[in-house]
Order: structure tokens, then C-alpha cells, then sequence
């Protein structure tokens, strides 16, 4: 049996994300009460595991770091049809940069057992770093590819994946375990149906915390993470707007005429 | 840590054997940064058939080049690639190392800083160094911009997209060391490039275009989508987009303008349908005439821009498709 795990994470709602400002005063975050959502590219993550079970006898294990109230996504991703819900959390963990979190989310793996693949996303929405996958891979000692945008899996336990370069692509063979970031252009991920809610309602969500994990607290959370935030600053803006007025018509004749006033036209 | 003269590396990124941009924009910014602190800028250049390419490194402010000319380089590999430079890092301990946010600095650069055991910081938009020596590591966040430092581990390491530096002025008298890296370069066989395809890109590109017009998530769905492609053929206007345009599916990620996609420098930028977040409007530089239509005049894109259209763009761009088409068959007939 194959065994997956899919590195999920709960992020705020992207399509509210604006709301999260620099508070100019006080140089804190206002958070604007943004509601969590599953990252999007994680869904993809997630359907390329569901749809390597339908030619394969797998086992799907979601695994999220984040506060109790990422339990949602977790139970989200049962109702879509993962088998095994983690969620790894404790307050020692807040704070990680991408490095201490690769390392909870690789200690996590460890303890939930070999893994044969690993899936994320190529980026999360609110730290679209992109390394959490590579990282974790390296802690694991397994091979990655990132932007993984084709995948004909094998039962000879060596994939055959394209990955998407800024002009193309690379077909490379990997042996398992390995651990594939995905991008949107993979799949078209499913949505949530009623019968997957009601089972996923007798699936429980195994939490773990520090201690469970039997990992020092150096090595996670803001303590774990060699990188800091110093300092956030509010953005100015140079330009001053000429608002283009005038019924439908009128305006666009004008944008047509500073367009050409400016060489476009 | 204070008198730390280690040097400052870029990792240089090739294409056909040909540098990319980026390369000497790291070069010329580092050069800068080692001035600060009064230290040298090393560059590891892997490849093969790249033997000629260091004279450019020095012409750009480079002192010493790691050069491994080697069939076994010829394509960026994971683990090949990895292993060389974490072997020379561990071995000369620079204190930073800069990559460009290509295809594979995305991917090596969280490789070798796991491996160092490092912070690493994502698309970067300026790089300082500070009272202390440290490195500032400057990203856009929460419409404003953050600053990130890697205060104990060593090496400090960042990427950057291309065109956030400027290319240096070259000084082809100068000259520097060239350090050969000797082979074998093996691999343990885990990953295997089978092919790398190089596919050309569709429409206007947007590096050299003189107008950009983005569009983002106002577009409404890929209808709406297609009046902006429609738009952009009119102007013969590179296309770009904003994160969710990507999400939706409606645009390809290479055309994603900003801190994580492309940086652009065009004459004009036209942005329709977007709220003018930091993380995409860093992408757009020193743009002499920006306009943006949206329909909420609170959008804080119009803070941003020369002139505003407030209006629903899925109505207003048809319009403004006829009238450059009027516009158009006046010019002919005259
Ligand atoms: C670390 C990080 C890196 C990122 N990197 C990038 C990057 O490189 N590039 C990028 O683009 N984003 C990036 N993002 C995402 C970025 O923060 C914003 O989420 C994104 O740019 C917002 O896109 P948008 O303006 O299209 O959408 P929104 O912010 O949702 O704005 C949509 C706008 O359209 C207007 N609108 C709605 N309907 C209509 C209509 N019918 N007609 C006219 N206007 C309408 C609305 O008033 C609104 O102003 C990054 C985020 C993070 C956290
Ligand atoms: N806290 C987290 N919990 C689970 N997975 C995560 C977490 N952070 C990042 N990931 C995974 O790593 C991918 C890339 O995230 P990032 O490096 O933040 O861009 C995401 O798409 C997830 O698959």
C-alpha cells in the first residue's frame, strides 16, 4: 500500500487578504478578522493523491501545523477523502519561518510512519515562499521537485513527472520516497460532496503537540526559525489620481485620447 | 560576526550557456553590499560550455569565479547542483549567498539553505546592510513592506526576481580568479532528468513590452477574462495578471506581475480590475504613466496611479474596445 501524506495549511481567506493591514501607528498587524480557508494550491495537493487512489491501493494522511482552528481545513480535507487527519499544534509552535516549520512538518511525517510521497503546494497564499516543500525534503533525505505540473505514477516506485520551468517544462523520473510540490495546471481539484462530509464525521483528528513529536523546543517555532521580522513599515504613494469622469461613453473616448497622448495608440 | 570579512556569493543562472539577467543584477547589487563590508563577491557559475562567461562575472563587479565546466552540469540537477555548492559553501563560509527567483534558484535555494541549515528569505525587493553588518532582507507584506534578518546562522540567503536590480555598469578591464571545481559530479540516481523542453512563450513579452496591461480578479470569471486578452491585442500591450487570475485559472503563472512573478519596466501600465496589493504593484517599475480602472473609487489602486477609470470593467472594456476600434478606422481613413 502506498502511503501519502499531504502537507496542508490554513491560510486567511485570499480573497479577503487585503483586509490584513500594517496598522501605521503602532507597526502591528491588523488582522481584520479574516476567516481561515485551506490554501487553494493545496487542494491540488490533495486531488493528486485522490486521484493516484483510483489506480492504487493508497493511504492519504493530511498533515497541517497551525492553531486548533486549522483543525477545520483538516477535517475538510477528510470530507474530500483523505483517510487520516494531523494536525500539529502547540504554542511553542507559532512563529516558525519556512525552515522551522519544514522541520515540524518533516517530524510530523516521521512519526506518522514512512511516507512513500509527499505533497504540497508550490506555495502557500500568505507566505508563497515555496520552500517548505524543498526543506522538508532535505530534513527527510528524500528527493523534491517543485511545480509539479504532470505526474504518470508507477508501481515500479519511480515516477515520471513534468515540472513547469518560466519557458517550459522538465520530464524527470524520481525514485520514491520523494516529496512533489504541484501547481494548479495538475488537476482540477473536487468539491466538497454530502456523502464526504457525513463520513468524514466519524473521522476523528489526531493532534499533536510538542511533546508527541519529542521534539526540543529550540528547534521549532519562532526560536527554531533563523529568520526574523525587524521591522514593518506602511508604503507611500508618489502619485496623485485624475480621476477620467463622464458617462461610459465619454470616458472611454478619453482613456482612447490619453492612451494616445502617451503613445499606446 | 562584526569583523566578518567572508565574502558575499551569487550563484549565477545560465540558459544555453548564456547568463541570465538576473545574474549580473546580483553581481552589481552585490558589489555593493561587499563594499559595505568591505569583503569580496564570489560567483559559483555551473554549466557546460560556460568557460567564456567569467569575464563577464569580473566585468560586472565579481573578484573570484567557482567555475565547474562539466557535461555532468550541463542541466540544472537537484541534487547534483546542491552538493557542489553546499561542498564549496561549507568549505569557504560566505557570509551571503543571493540567487535569482528563476525556475531554479526556487528550487536550489531552499536545498542549500536546508542543507546549511540557514534562513533563506523569498523574493526579495531590496537588500541592505545595517549598522550591525547584517544583511536587510526587504519584502512587500500587508501593503506595506517588511524587513527580515537572518541575525546568527551564516550563510545569510535570499532570492530575487529578475529586474529588481539594475544591470551594473560593465568594466570589462577588470579581471579576477578563476577556481576551477573538480569532478566527479555524481548523483545518486533518485532524480533523473529525462528532457528539458523549452516552449515559446504566446503574445507580446512582457519583459521588453512598452505598455502592460494587468488585469486581476475584477475580470469576474473567463469571460470577463477574455475581454482583457481582447484588450490587450488592441493595445498590443503585454499581458499580465495578479495572483488570483492565476488561481481562477484564467492566466498562466508566468504572467504574473510582482514579488513572486515578473518585474516589468514598461513606458504605460494599464491595471484593470485590481486592488493594487504591494506584492503586485512592486512588480512594476518606474512606469511613467499608470492608469488603472476599477469599480470601487476607495480601491487603493487608485492611490497608485496617474489616472482612474471608476467603472464595472466588464462593461466599460467593451466600450473602450470600440472606441479604439472607431479610433483605428479614423486613423486609416485619414
Ligand atoms: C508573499 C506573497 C507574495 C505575493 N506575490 C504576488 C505577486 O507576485 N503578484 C501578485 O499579483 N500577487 C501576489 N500576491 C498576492 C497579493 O497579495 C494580492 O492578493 C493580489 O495581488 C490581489 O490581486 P487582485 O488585485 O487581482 O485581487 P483583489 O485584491 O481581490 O482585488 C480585486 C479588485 O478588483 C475590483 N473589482 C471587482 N470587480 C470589479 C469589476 N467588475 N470591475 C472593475 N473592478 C472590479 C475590486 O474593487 C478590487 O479592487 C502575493 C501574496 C503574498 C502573501
Ligand atoms: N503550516 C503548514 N502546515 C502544513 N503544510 C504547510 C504549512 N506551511 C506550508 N505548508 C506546505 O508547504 C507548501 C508551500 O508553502 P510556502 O513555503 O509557505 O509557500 C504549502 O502549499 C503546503 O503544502
Amino acid at each position: 500500500m502506498l502511503k501519502i501524506v499531504v502537507c496542508v495549511k490554513a491560510v486567511p481567506d485570499p480573497k479577503a487578504a487585503g483586509n490584513i493591514k500594517i496598522d501605521p501607528q503602532t507597526k502591528t498587524l491588523l488582522r481584520g478578522n479574516v476567516p481561515m480557508v485551506l490554501n487553494p494550491l493545496d487542494k491540488n495537493a490533495l486531488e493528486a493523491a485522490l486521484q493516484i487512489k483510483t489506480g492504487m491501493e493508497v493511504h492519504i494522511t493530511v498533515l497541517s501545523m497551525g492553531p486548533p482552528e486549522a483543525a477545520s481545513i483538516v477535517k475538510e480535507c477528510l470530507a474530500l477523502g483523505a483517510d487520516r487527519g494531523i494536525l500539529l499544534s502547540d504554542r511553542g509552535f507559532g512563529g516558525a519561518d519556512a525552515f522551522a516549520t519544514a522541520y515540524t512538518l518533516a517530524m510530523g511525517v516521521q512519526k506518522n510512519g514512512d511516507a512513500d510521497v509527499v505533497f504540497c503546494g508550490m506555495a502557500s497564499s500568505d507566505g508563497a515562499t515555496e520552500w517548505v516543500g524543498p526543506e522538508m525534503a532535505t530534513m527527510l533525505d528524500m528527493p523534491v521537485v517543485t511545480m509539479v505540473r504532470e505526474i504518470i505514477p508507477h508501481a515500479d516506485e519511480a515516477w515520471e513527472v513534468k515540472s513547469a520551468l518560466e519557458n517550459g517544462y522538465r520530464r524527470m523520473r524520481v525514485r520514491l520516497p520523494a516529496v512533489f510540490t504541484v501547481t494548479r495546471d495538475l488537476n482540477s481539484p473536487r468539491t466538497l460532496s454530502f456523502s464526504g462530509i457525513i463520513k468524514a464525521r466519524k473521522k476523528t483528528i489526531t493532534e499533536w503537540g510538542l511533546d508527541d513529536l519529542g521534539v526540543s523546543a529550540e528547534r521549532v517555532g519562532l526560536k527554531g526559525s533563523p529568520t526574523i521580522v525587524t521591522e514593518m513599515r506602511t508604503v507611500e504613494n508618489t502619485r496623485k489620481v485624475e480621476f477620467i469622469e463622464g458617462t461610459r461613453e465619454e470616458k472611454a473616448e478619453q482613456l482612447v485620447q490619453k492612451l494616445v497622448e502617451v503613445g499606446v495608440l | 560576526m562584526k569583523d566578518d570579512k567572508s565574502p558575499v556569493w551569487v550563484i549565477a543562472d545560465q540558459e544555453s550557456c548564456n547568463l541570465l539577467p538576473v545574474t549580473p543584477q546580483l553581481v552589481g547589487k552585490s558589489r555593493k553590499l561587499a563594499d559595505d563590508l568591505g569583503t569580496t563577491v564570489e560567483v559559483v557559475l555551473l554549466g557546460d560550455g560556460v568557460d567564456t562567461q567569467p569575464s563577464n562575472l569580473f566585468a560586472s563587479g565579481a573578484e573570484r569565479v567557482f567555475l565547474g565546466n562539466d557535461p555532468a552540469l550541463a542541466e540544472y540537477h537537484p541534487d547534483v547542483y546542491t552538493d557542489v555548492i553546499v561542498g564549496l559553501a561549507e568549505k569557504h563560509k560566505p557570509q551571503i549567498i543571493l540567487m535569482g527567483s528563476t525556475s531554479m534558484g526556487r528550487e536550489l535555494a531552499p536545498l542549500v539553505a536546508a542543507r546549511l541549515s540557514t534562513g533563506l528569505t523569498a523574493h526579495c525587493i531590496d537588500l541592505n546592510i545595517n549598522a550591525d553588518r547584517v544583511l536587510e532582507q526587504i519584502i512587500p507584506a500587508y501593503g506595506g513592506e517588511i524587513t527580515i534578518v537572518c541575525p546568527e546562522r551564516r550563510p545569510q540567503m535570499a532570492t530575487v526576481a529578475q529586474g529588481v536590480f539594475p544591470l551594473p555598469a560593465l568594466d570589462e578591464g577588470c579581471r579576477g580568479e578563476v577556481v576551477s571545481i573538480d569532478g566527479p559530479f555524481v548523483h545518486t540516481g533518485r532524480v533523473e532528468i529525462l528532457e528539458v523542453v523549452i516552449e515559446a512563450p504566446e503574445g507580446i513579452p512582457l519583459d521588453t513590452a512598452t505598455c502592460v496591461l494587468a488585469a486581476g480578479a475584477g475580470a469576474g470569471d473567463l469571460e470577463g477574462w477574455k475581454l482583457i486578452v481582447e484588450l490587450s491585442k488592441a493595445l498590443s500591450a503585454g499581458l499580465g495578471c495578479t495572483r488570483p487570475a492565476v488561481d481562477e485559472g484564467w492566466a498562466e503563472l508566468e504572467t504574473m506581475i510582482g514579488q513572486s512573478g515578473k518585474m516589468v519596466s514598461p513606458e504605460t501600465y494599464l491595471g484593470i480590475g485590481l486592488s493594487g496589493e504591494q506584492q503586485h504593484m512592486v512588480g512594476i517599475a518606474g512606469a511613467k504613466t499608470m492608469i488603472a480602472v476599477n469599480n470601487d473609487k476607495k480601491s487603493p489602486v487608485f492611490s497608485q496611479v496617474d489616472y482612474g477609470v471608476v467603472d464595472d470593467c466588464r462593461d466599460f472594456v467593451p466600450v473602450l474596445l470600440e472606441k479604439i476600434r472607431q479610433y483605428r478606422e479614423k486613423q486609416v481613413s485619414c
